[in-house]
């Protein structure tokens, strides 16, 4: 049997995303004013654990590093299939970027002890970077794969896997334990259901400070964060119209000229 | 008072509505081009274990009462008001036999009710009588320890794919007798007869029944013979209305929903829509009616799942919320202007469920005599 563990984040909803302002102070997205919800690649990511956990046996625990309303996402998890929960919150963590986020997540996997598979969502909605996963993969020590849309062969010893790179694929075979980010061809996941929800009434979260993860608050959070946002500001985004007249093929060939002029072909 | 839901509660509002979001959605188009029952949203229903809500654990259900069914079917007819009705009127069939049943009916029927292997409804309406059950010409005749029945049902929501139809009928030896029967569909001299063509709800199968000499055994009463008119009724007045409270704030926060989306889009005189004050009139309207909509289904429900006899309570959100939703589809085809006439945009669609939503389950009128029946006692 497997030891899975997900790294998941509560997101501000994306399909508010017109909502979501920028702090002017603090250069970071005022999260509070949009709903918080599971992180779309993230449900992936589960996905894929609950197939494994359903067609090979596992254990899975899904981690989340938030405030304390991010443990509605940590207890989502549960009921779409996981057996224990655990959130790192700390007001120490608040501000970390994608090196300190790693960090802490990974003092929290160290914590759990057992794992032989990490499975992250390749990207969050909010932040985008695709770091977080590979920079777990490099404080654990282990190997990773990025952008990984298939599993072809899921032995106990070692994963064959199909990975997306630009203009193709990378087909990898990766001795276990190992992190995994994953794309949203992977899988179509689960929704939440009604006995998913009771089921997970009796499932545990287990909430983990900085003091109980063993670490010093300089290393988390926004001072054991070594990025420096030096701006970030909304895009003013104004559509442009213009009508092309001619025949057809006049109007194709000018439009295609107008695309073209425009660096977009 | 606390107005808030429960962590949980809030938990299966999101897991219908994903559900409705991925499961439903596709297959919108497809019911409304063909006004059939779509297999597939029968699957998807019973996959999400959406009929098993009110039935108790002991039976294979889940348990979780009224207030759980009433945002999922809140959340279901946000995208499909017919599929939400389809769903109210499965468990119309169940609620007599979760109530009155005795435990064979309930160990034989429940299980697979809950895993939705047999659909089910509740059949009392006819052509001399829906609102006033007691006008109704289906009867029934002793035969030594069986019951022969004869007569037809009209407008039954589920007529066509219900396994299992709770069904009303008088005793033709003392007319104000009624005893309701537990009929299979499979059983010698029942048929599901007429398939109706409606505007709206389509998707979702109404139709007309017929008992030719149809015999059914002492052991398919549901309740006490001759008592037949208190089931019905008790499943009509709190789960048959609750079910219509829940389709109709649903449709009215599509409704709203998809009006918000329009008026931010659509330009006129150079700035969207929203900011004219018109429309902005329209856009408050609905909200007011969708709270005060809400806040009356919630009320109900609370109730329903207290144990008390809430029909009085659904009957006053019945009429408002249907009123309501009516209004709102109104309201929101207005606001589309001219493209709130093209089937492309789901607020025509919402306009013709509208005005199914008035008659079901009872009209707004007979909503008000209720109403003032309850305030005059």
């Amino acid at each position: 049997m497997y030891n899975i563990v997900v790294c998941v984040k509560a997101v501000p909803d994306p399909k508010q995303a017109d909502q979501i302002r920028i702090d002017p102070v603090t250069k970071t997205l005022k999260r509070s004013e949009v709903p918080l919800v599971l992180n779309p690649l993230d449900k992936n990511a589960m996905e894929a654990a609950l197939h494994i956990k359903e067609t090979r046996g596992a254990f899975l625990t899904a981690i989340s590093m938030g405030p304390p309303e991010a443990g509605n996402i940590v207890k989502e998890c549960l009921a779409l299939g996981a057996d224990q929960g655990i959130l790192l919150s700390d007001r120490a963590f608040a501000g970390a970027d994608t090196y300190a986020t790693a960090f802490t997540l990974a003092k929290g996997i160290e914590k759990i002890g057992r794992y032989d598979v990490i499975f992250c969502g390749m990207a969050s909605s909010d932040g985008g970077t695709e770091w977080v996963g590979p920079q777990i993969a490099a404080f654990l020590g282990m190997p990773v794969v990025t952008m990984v849309e298939e599993l072809t062969d899921t032995g106990p010893e070692s994963w064959k896997v199909k990975a997306c790179i630009e203009n193709g694929y990378r087909l990898m075979q990766v001795k276990l334990p190992s992190v995994f980010t994953v794309t949203r061809t992977l899988n179509s996941p689960r929704v939440l259901s009604f006995s998913g929800i009771i089921k997970a009434r009796k499932k545990q979260i287990l909430c983990w400070s900085a003091r109980d993860l063993g670490i010093a608050e300089d290393m988390v959070g926004l001072s054991g964060s070594p990025t420096m946002v030096s701006a970030m500001t909304t895009r003013s985004i104004r559509r442009q119209v213009e009508i092309i007249n001619g025949t057809s093929e006049e109007k194709a060939e000018m439009l295609m000229q107008k695309l073209a002029d425009a660096g977009l072909i | 008072m606390d107005f808030t839901f429960t962590e949980e509660q809030e938990m299966f509002r999101k897991a219908a509505r994903e559900f409705a979001e991925v499961k439903l959605t596709p297959w919108v188009a497809e019911m409304e081009a063909s006004g059939k029952v779509c297999d597939a949203v029968v699957k998807a229903l019973a996959e999400a274990e959406m009929m098993a809500v009110t039935i108790p654990e002991e039976y294979g259900g889940l348990g979780l009462g009224y207030m759980a069914r009433m945002i999922a079917l809140e959340e279901i007819s946000r995208i499909s008001v017919a599929t939400a009705m389809m769903l109210q009127v499965f468990a119309l069939g169940i609620e007599p036999i979760v109530k009155f049943g005795n435990d064979a009916q309930k160990s034989k029927y429940l299980p697979g009710m809950a895993t939705g292997e047999r659909l089910s409804t509740t059949a009392v309406t006819e052509p001399t009588g829906g609102s006033d059950p007691t006008g109704g010409r289906t009867t029934y005749r002793k035969d030594g320890d069986h019951y022969i029945i004869n007569g037809r049902k009209c407008f039954i929501t589920n007529a066509h794919i219900a396994d299992t139809l709770t069904i009303l009928a008088k005793d033709e030896a003392d007319p104000k007798a009624f005893t309701t029967f537990l009929i299979e569909k499979d059983m010698p001299g029942f048929k599901a007869t007429h398939e109706e063509n409606k505007i709206g709800m389509r998707g979702c199968n109404t139709g007309e029944l017929s008992f030719e000499d149809l015999r059914v055994s002492k052991g398919q009463i549901v309740g006490a013979e001759g008592k037949g008119l208190r089931v019905a009724m008790a499943a009509i007045g709190d789960v048959g209305r609750g079910g219509m409270v829940g389709c109709a704030i649903g449709l009215q926060a599509a409704c709203l929903e998809a009006s918000l989306k329009f008026a931010k889009e659509r330009i006129l005189y150079g700035k969207p829509i929203s900011q004219l004050q018109s429309i902005q009139n329209k856009l408050a309207e609905m909200k007011i009616d969708l709270d005060a909509g809400r806040l009356l289904a919630y009320r109900a429900a609370f109730l329903q799942d207290k144990g008390q006899n809430a029909s009085n309570e659904f009957a006053v959100a019945k009429y408002f919320t249907t009123e309501a939703a009516q209004k709102a589809a109104k309201m929101a085809v207005d606001i589309h202007g001219g493209y709130g006439c093209m089937v492309e945009y789901p607020v025509t669609r919402y306009l013709r469920d509208a005005f199914v939503l008035g008659p079901s389950a009872g009209t707004s009128d007979i909503m008000k005599i209720i109403v003032a029946r309850w305030v005059l006692s």
